[in-house]
């Protein structure tokens, strides 16, 4: 059952990366490739167990904080790339 | 107890992995990005808490439960966060989710929420 889920957690990264070529907008891209991220986490504790390598944890561990990062720090970037004057201006209020 | 556990185990991972493939093909198949951050939101906040649980016991008690279980913590927390600024940013963005009026005449036509 381990490699079923293994199997299935590829076949979803599988579907996840066709929507990363194919996304109409940004937005897509950076929802399928933050779905990737998580599927990588979830690949690597289960493969790593099933293989038995050393210290798999760790790496998923930290692979997940710094895919949590990374979604945010490119979605701040887009979310006020279109409209910068409605950013507040310190120097225009006083 | 041995058995017991291995069958919760196996039920656990066959759970996630049907959850997985769901949340996948959603990502893939829904007609617009509000509905696929739905499809891939709310799947992905079961099926990596099912999986991580169906290998937490099928391993042994040790130092990696507790790192099991800190990895599904912070999945758990940092996953609907990223799905929420995600969806937040695009409606900044300037996109709109795709509503059908049931009220109209069923043409199937898309229109945006003013």
């Amino acid at each position: 059952m381990l490699t079923a889920a293994i199997v299935a957690i590829l076949v979803t990264m599988l579907l996840a990366l066709i929507r990363t070529f194919l996304g109409p907008t940004e937005y897509d891209r950076m929802l399928a490739a933050n779905s990737f991220g998580t599927k990588t986490v979830l690949l690597i504790a289960l493969a790593g167990y099933a293989l038995s390598w050393n210290s798999f944890l760790d790496v998923a561990l930290l692979y997940a904080l710094l895919n949590f990062v990374g979604t945010i720090a490119v979605m701040r970037f887009f979310e006020y790339r279109n409209a910068p004057e409605e950013r507040d201006d310190p120097e225009s209020a006083v | 107890m041995t058995a017991i556990l291995e069958l919760l185990s196996g039920l656990c991972l066959f759970l996630g992995g049907v959850l997985c493939v769901t949340g996948g093909v959603g990502l893939l198949r829904m007609p617009d990005f509000f509905a696929r951050v739905h499809a891939s939101g709310v799947t992905e906040t079961l099926a990596a808490p099912l999986l991580l649980i169906g290998l937490l016991l099928q391993m042994e008690l040790s130092l990696d439960s507790v790192k099991v279980i800190m990895i599904m913590i912070l999945v758990l927390a940092t996953n609907p966060t990223a799905t929420h600024a995600m969806a937040k940013a695009t409606l900044h963005g300037g996109q709109r989710p795709l509503v059908f009026d049931n009220d109209q005449d069923a043409g199937g036509e898309g229109s945006s929420k003013p």
